[in-house]
């Protein structure tokens, strides 16, 4: 298990090295930085000036080597916008992207997974199929406009809870629960299906031989064994929200996560916030990946960890 | 509980799976004994409703099947009525346990062996985890696998055929029952390891006293290990009776025909003989004696309801010519009659 952790840590860094080179060449090498970065009506020598305290007037290979250096110290450089370290903003910002996926990943397995089991039980049945529309219903609405349409209901009509902002924890309830309602409605007919699977199982016939308790047998027996593809999607909604997708949900309720910032970095052609940015969410995909390869093996002992 | 009164009774019992095909009658009326301590063996090709009848017995009949008629009754109590629902709960497992055809996918994958054992000590003999892992190292042993201890931790991949089929006999032995069900237990192994599970079926059977249903294709296993044995044929019972002599001598001419269509070691020369036909449609059985579209005495008579008539001392058949006394010559019985465990 040890090598295992080390192998995969060090096929991460290859992933991340990879991303960086292209963050590299694509910043450095498609179109000029500085053009991008300075103001239209700056003069060329404010222009050369930018240029060598960028380090953009040394060869190549050298500023590639002063690139990783500052990388592997996570220094980025200050951001253009917020003249402070790029860092320092991600640092910041993420923790409240972070929350936000947590409570609406969360929100989503609670409601998930027993909904699912239990559709799974009487495949076609009453319950089953309002299961079944329900999650095409939230899978089909666009997240934007669910997040407009809660806004509209609890905020506006309601006034029970605020449109917009992170200030108290109440702030969270409205972006998370729009952020759980699609992974919602793809977990809940994933682990429906995993478990109609599942439940057809001979193991499970086996398992009511033995007299074993029903809620033993569904709850321990099936789900242990349905639990691969139900973490894989758990994993990837995560990977999803953090390398992205909070964008949408952050956006609409201003919610000032990773997303949001992405947005106003693009905005601002702040090119330094957005490389520590998008070098953040690797380095996120590239330690949930690993968390998850651990969690297979926690699961399914029949997986060989190379 | 009477001495007479036989460990488990089943009578009558109809079994029918609302498909979208039509209503299959998988069970048309079977009724059987066991007694304590008896080892009864029900023979009948696949699709004979051998299976539907002892799952029934276990509870495990699940929709689209419904029992829908008939009993049966465990030490005298039915597990049919609503009020046995509950009893099957506390008898499943516990007296009646089950070993299933395939090892391979009976086993849960992702449990340990140890955690497999250990679940159905804890639940029906209320154990803790500690002494409930002694009970499993001892019972591992008792089926004969070697480094019970370390096996305990493994998964069921890291075992062979033959094992996890121990593991599952072990598993069954658990809770001491007192009546094990065994469907087609040596169907998925190897020929030699097929040997040794019976061997381990017969000798523990003997040694722990427990009453056991053998469902098998193999008629040679059924003279081996068996005290009586029930033939089954379109979800009906046509012959039953002392294992011995109705290999000695069938009477039902489905029976004669199962016989001779097995190979024989002393008679290498002749060619296997085998049943002309296939079994019928379950879902519109045929009127009468389901067998007598293939069978080659057929009677006028055999289109009418024929029951189950005794023909001796615990022999009966369900056979029209049979009931009228004209009983066709047998034929000699191919299958030898090895010892009884």
């Amino acid at each position: 298990m040890g090598i295992f952790i080390f192998k995969r840590l060090i096929h991460g860094l290859i992933v991340i090295l990879g991303v960086t080179l292209i963050v590299f060449v694509v910043t450095r090498m498609v179109g000029d930085p500085v053009k991008v970065m300075l103001p239209l009506e700056s003069t060329q020598e404010q222009r050369d000036a930018f240029k060598k305290q960028l380090g953009l007037d040394r060869p190549i290979p050298v500023q590639l080597v002063n690139f990783l250096k500052d990388i592997a110290r996570l220094d980025f450089g200050d951001s253009l916008w917020q003249k402070r370290p790029a860092m320092e903003i991600v640092f910041e910002k993420l923790p409240l992207t972070l929350a936000l996926t947590a409570v609406g990943v969360g929100l989503a397995c609670v409601f998930a997974i027993p909904l699912g089991i239990i559709s799974a039980l009487r495949p076609g049945g009453a319950l089953d199929r309002l299961t079944v529309f329900g999650s095409l219903l939230g899978l089909s609405m666009p997240q934007f406009w669910m997040g407009l349409l809660f806004i509209l209901l609890f905020a506006v009509q309601l006034r029970i809870l605020p449109t917009s902002g992170s200030a108290t924890p109440s702030h969270i309830i409205l972006p998370a629960l729009t952020m759980a309602l699609p992974t919602l409605a793809r977990l809940v007919m994933l682990v429906r299906s995993s478990m109609i699977d599942e439940l057809n199982q001979p193991y499970v016939k086996t398992a009511f031989a033995r007299g074993l308790p029903f809620v033993r047998v569904v709850g321990g027996h099936a789900l242990k064994n349905a639990g691969l593809p139900i973490m894989t999607l758990i994993g990837w909604e995560v990977i999803r929200s953090l390398a992205g997708y909070s964008v949408v949900v952050e956006t609409v309720f201003a919610w000032p996560g990773i997303g949001l910032t992405a947005i106003q970095a693009i905005e601002r052609e702040d090119l330094i916030l957005i490389q520590a940015i998008v070098f953040t969410a690797a380095i996120s995909v590239v330690l949930i990946n690993i968390a998850m390869d651990f969690i297979y093996k926690l699961i399914d002992p029949r997986l060989k960890l190379t | 509980m009477t001495p007479s009164l036989p460990l488990l009774e089943v009578e009558n019992l109809v079994v029918n799976f609302y498909t979208r095909g039509g209503v299959v009658q998988a069970s048309r009326g079977v009724s059987f004994q066991v007694g304590h301590g008896e080892t009864l063996g029900i023979v009948g090709e696949s699709g004979s409703g051998k299976t539907v009848a002892v799952q029934a017995v276990m509870g495990l009949i699940s929709s689209p099947g419904r029992i829908e008629g008939g009993d049966i009754r465990f030490n005298g109590r039915s597990l049919v009525d609503p009020a046995g629902r509950k009893y099957v709960r506390q008898v499943r497992g516990k007296e009646i346990s089950m070993i299933f055809q395939d090892p391979m996918t009976s086993l849960n994958p992702v449990f340990t062996i140890g955690t497999q054992i250990t679940e159905v000590l804890c639940h029906h003999m209320s154990m803790d985890k500690g002494p409930a892992r002694l009970r499993a190292m001892e019972l591992l042993e008792l089926v004969d696998i070697n480094a019970p201890k370390k096996r305990l931790g493994q998964y069921p991949h890291e075992l062979s055929g033959g094992m996890r089929q121990r593991v599952m006999i072990a598993i069954a032995l658990a809770c001491e029952p007192r009546l094990i069900i065994a469907d087609e237990p040596t169907t998925a192994l190897d020929v030699t390891v097929q040997a040794q599970i019976l061997e381990l079926l017969s000798d523990l059977q003997a040694r722990l006293n427990v009453s056991v249903i053998l469902i098998t294709h193999d008629l040679g296993v059924v003279a081996q290990l068996c005290h009586r044995v029930a033939v089954m044929y379109a979800g009906r019972i046509i012959e039953v009776g002392d294992a011995d002599r109705v290999f000695a001598d069938p009477v039902h001419p489905y029976t004669r025909g199962l016989i001779r269509a097995t190979p024989s070691l002393e008679d290498v020369t002749e060619r296997m003989v085998s049943i002309e036909g296939v079994p019928p449609d379950l879902i519109r059985p045929p009127a009468g004696c389901a067998f007598s579209p293939r069978c080659d005495q057929v009677k006028e008579g055999c289109r009418r309801h024929q029951s189950l008539t005794p023909i001796g001392e615990d022999r009966h058949v369900r056979c029209w010519c049979a009931a009228q006394g004209k009983v066709p010559p047998a034929e000699p019985a191919l299958v030898g009659k090895g010892p009884r465990p």
